[in-house]
């Protein structure tokens, strides 16, 4: 490795610290001339306080959703490690949370810097709501210090608590780690799904408003602030979307550690990191669009503008621009579940099928990803007829586009099927009356999900959204649930070919885990600030409104610039303090290189 | 000669040949044309299709790159390397003459599908209720006295022909005598993305405010629609409304729970 002279060190100081003064310098003035104590709103300096609020917050949500994502699926893994007594899904799940402790500190410090930009832009807003989420703050204080004092003894604790009893209390641990962080975000959750819709459901489902019509005084009590419309929504939402996230991130970490790799050994082990993270960020994904279908219709619900607003008309290309995001998401985990059979012995016998599967998602992406309004000119819009076509204008309806997803979806399923499945051969004799019961049932229900489609088209749209698309959602779900469990007895007692070739995965299929991290992290920005957005000028949803400069929805050409820096400087950060640990663990592995050659020379 | 096609051929011709059937086959065959748009983004899905098949096994993707490589290195394939690399930067030229020339048409506009309502509905500056919860005064008609439902859709046809057919036209689906002369082009109420996704408070407020009411978000809204709340009674944009639905047989949508 080159080493950095002390001179050059000394100067590259020097222009840092130079930097830093320049940077206070430059905005020290605009700071100065705010010294009011009672006003509304104070300009953050450069950037605007919408910016940096928006900024700031995205990067809390970003390290936060890792940091509860990662400790639900490692107490997992531990488990099956206890269970199976190997030890590799142990030390898997202690480098998972190694990776949680280096973004633990990073998450709090970014939170502090929120609720500081947020009191010092927005007083008022954080006085309203301090008055009436109070209490529950505290409460946040208290799980933080539960999570917090958890997640050290749970780190600290693991290679001391290895026994058979002790190994139960550190798993318990890990579960309690789980719902001090789940009760954090849930918290944490209220604040700002009540700023989205502040009201309570009433009976069939009608807003019940928390505040006097008249003077905007808030008339609810804590709870129902609590409990209000969208809270429950996002909970869910945000609880899958942070083992998906979670899962995506520790796959791209596996990714960079595997072309990075110099020992095959350390090829193998990250390669099967990186297949577990894929494998975590696809359970995920697979429950994820139905969540967010809930949430949107709930959002509906609450209020039919807003509703239309995020789907039909402010914010609408920006979920064009969510379902191509979310068709990169689908290829990408199917390829690189594709990718990974070539490395088992065996796995080649599915490879036929490929070519079908392929055709069948890249359909339904298409479908998926066509917008209502086609982007056209006016003279492509006289020779089509009219503003839809009458063919691929149906695509842009949402019945089209759920049976698509749920399709997407089985297909998925199919693909981890035939992972599963490969390099083993099952011994039961009803195997061939199982796989075609399997064939069938996937048959019938895909069948089954595209008729209820088509008769989406005809009926009206409550029975749509309240039964039709349930219904199809039950049907991919019982479907994938029925076949596992199949498959599973089917291939309890199997022959298997003991020959996965950990460590033999094209460079390819790394880049792909990059890919779905980053097209997850640009998924995450783009939905932030559509949630956000669709409060439009309003502080507190028809409450309080926002009369600050910043009261603007930005275009989304600005706000895709915006997502993109909190993008660089999410993954500089994640960056930097993935290779903090990589340079710790180099240097304590150096160290006992060097204990053991000293050993061996002193015998 | 029975020389099999290089895997690359062979993708290359799938890609033509999909690009082939959208742009005249889907487009002009089986229904309109697709605009320019549509066809680029399905193409790309095709190519990363392609893309996907050829190279998650290392075999076949060094059988795809090989074309690539033995025209880029090898010394017999001379003329197909000045042939490409004369007609590679001719294609681009033409692209991006296409791209910046002056033309007469309008450019492709990033249309938005649907205007948000305001949060209350107003008939002139009288307030109704809020948009959310308002409904149809005559909607409940339809169970309670199937005869004075009738005369109201009745009225609504009345209404619909005398003012609305020359746009909309007489089948509803937009294909009026003056739609073509209209850009965007009027309501389509046949189509089943129109009618059962909005309430009819929705409607009411587009009928009544027309083209000038239209929300300052996500503008510029483009609309002929005139602000009928000038011409019509409230009664007669309701009866409008029902009839749009009976016509169609579309029901408008409501946000109840679904009791079938």
């Amino acid at each position: 490795m080159r080493c950095i002279s002390a001179d050059s060190k000394n100067r590259l100081y020097f222009y840092l610290g130079l930097l830093v003064i320049y940077a206070v310098l430059a905005i020290a003035p605009a700071f100065a001339q705010q010294d009011a104590t009672d006003v509304d709103y104070r300009p953050f300096p450069k950037i605007g306080s919408r910016s940096a609020a928006w900024i700031a917050a995205q990067l809390h949500l970003l390290f936060g959703s890792f940091i509860l994502g990662v400790p639900m699926f490692a107490v997992v893994i531990e488990f099956v490690g206890m269970r199976t007594k190997d030890k590799r899904y142990d030390k898997m799940a202690q480098e998972f949370i190694k990776l949680c402790m280096g973004a633990f500190s990073t998450t709090a410090l970014l939170g502090g810097v929120l609720v500081f930009v947020l009191i010092w832009c927005y007083p008022q807003v954080m006085n309203r709501l301090t008055g009436i989420f109070g209490p529950t703050m505290i409460f946040y204080v208290i799980l933080f210090f539960g999570e917090t004092f958890t997640l050290y003894l749970y780190s600290y604790g693991w290679d001391r608590m290895q026994g058979a009893v002790s190994k139960m209390w550190h798993l318990f641990l890990g579960v309690l780690l789980n719902v001090f962080g789940t009760a954090i975000m849930f918290v944490s959750n209220a604040w700002l799904t009540y700023q989205t819709s502040p009201a309570i459901m009433g009976p069939d489902h009608k807003p019940i408003a928390l505040h006097d019509e008249e003077t905007g005084e808030f008339i609810g009590t804590l709870w129902q602030a609590v409990n209000n419309y969208t809270w429950m929504p996002v909970n869910i939402h945000r609880l899958i979307g942070n083992i998906a996230f979670g899962g995506a991130i520790v796959g791209a970490y596996s990714a960079f550690r595997f072309l990075v790799a110099k020992t095959k050994e350390d090829r193998a082990h990250y390669d099967w990191m990186g297949y577990t993270g894929n494998f975590i960020a696809l359970c995920g994904l697979i429950p994820l669009p139905f969540a967010g279908y809930w949430l949107g219709r709930e959002i509906y619900m609450f209020n039919n503008t807003m509703g239309i607003n995020m789907m039909g008309s402010l914010f609408s290309w920006l979920f064009i621009i969510q379902a191509v995001m979310i068709g990169v998401l689908f290829i990408g985990a199917n390829y690189y579940l594709w990718s990974g059979m070539t490395r088992i012995k065996g796995g080649e016998i599915y490879a036929r099928y490929r070519p079908y599967m392929i055709a069948i998602i890249v359909l339904c992406v298409a479908i998926w990803m066509t917008p209502r309004t086609l982007i056209m000119s006016p003279k492509e819009m006289a020779a089509m007829g009219g503003t839809n076509h009458p063919l691929v204008g149906f695509f842009g309806l949402m019945t089209a586009k759920n049976t698509a997803v749920n399709i997407i979806i089985l297909a998925t399923f199919l693909s981890f099927l035939f992972y599963r499945r490969s390099g083993k051969a099952p011994t039961v004799g009803w195997r061939k009356i199982g796989n075609i019961s399997i064939a069938a049932v996937l048959g019938l229900a895909v069948a089954a999900i595209i008729a209820i489609g088509l008769a989406g088209f005809k009926v009206e749209s409550d029975f749509r959204v309240n039964v039709l698309t349930p219904v199809q959602v039950l049907i991919a779900l019982a479907v994938m649930i029925a076949v596992t469990v199949t498959d599973l007895v089917m291939y309890r007692k199997a022959m298997r070919s003991n020959d996965i070739n950990w460590g033999q995965m094209t460079d390819r299929s790394q880049y792909v885990l990059i890919l779905l991290a980053i097209t997850f992290t640009s998924l995450m920005g783009l939905m932030g600030y559509a949630r956000s957005g669709l409060r439009e000028n309003w502080h507190i949803f028809g409450v309080m409104p926002d009369t600050s400069p910043d009261a603007f929805t930005p275009l989304l050409g600005d706000a895709v610039n915006v997502i993109a820096v909190i993008m660089v400087i999410f993954f500089a950060l994640v960056g930097f303090i993935f290779w903090i640990g990589l340079w710790g663990d180099k240097k304590k592995a150096e160290r006992a290189t060097v204990t053991a050659e000293v050993g061996v020379g002193d015998d | 000669m029975n020389k099999r096609l290089s895997l690359f051929t062979r993708c290359l011709i799938l890609f033509l040949l999909v690009w082939l059937f959208l742009r005249f086959f889907i487009g002009g065959v089986w229904s309109v044309p697709l605009p320019a748009s549509v066809i680029a983004m399905y193409v790309v899905l095709i190519l990363l299709a392609i893309l996907v098949h050829v190279s998650v096994e290392d075999d076949r993707f060094r059988e795809f790159l090989r074309p690539i490589k033995e025209t880029l290195i090898d010394d017999d394939k001379k003329i197909r390397r000045i042939a490409l690399g004369t007609l590679i930067p001719l294609v681009l030229l033409g692209f991006t003459f296409s791209k910046v020339s002056t033309k007469a048409d309008p450019p492709a506009a990033l249309r938005t599908a649907h205007p948000a309502p305001p949060a209350e509905l107003k008939y002139g500056d009288k307030v109704i209720g809020l948009t959310q919860e308002v409904e149809n005064p005559f909607r409940h008609l339809e169970k309670d006295d199937k005869e004075a439902f009738k005369a109201h859709a009745e009225n609504g046809r009345r209404v619909y022909y005398q003012n609305c057919f020359y746009c909309h036209g007489d089948d509803l689906d937009g294909e009026g005598h003056f739609a073509h002369g209209l850009n965007p082009l009027p309501a389509n109420f046949q189509d089943p993305g129109i009618i059962p996704n909005f309430q009819e408070s929705f409607f009411f407020w587009r009928i009544s405010k027309g083209g000038p009411g239209l929300p300052p978000a996500a503008t510029p809204w483009d609309s002929a629609m005139p602000v009928w709340e000038d011409h019509l009674t409230e009664e007669e944009i309701w009866d409008v409304i029902i009839f749009l639905s009976e016509y169609t047989g579309y029901k408008p949508r409501t946000f109840g729970e679904a009791d079938h």
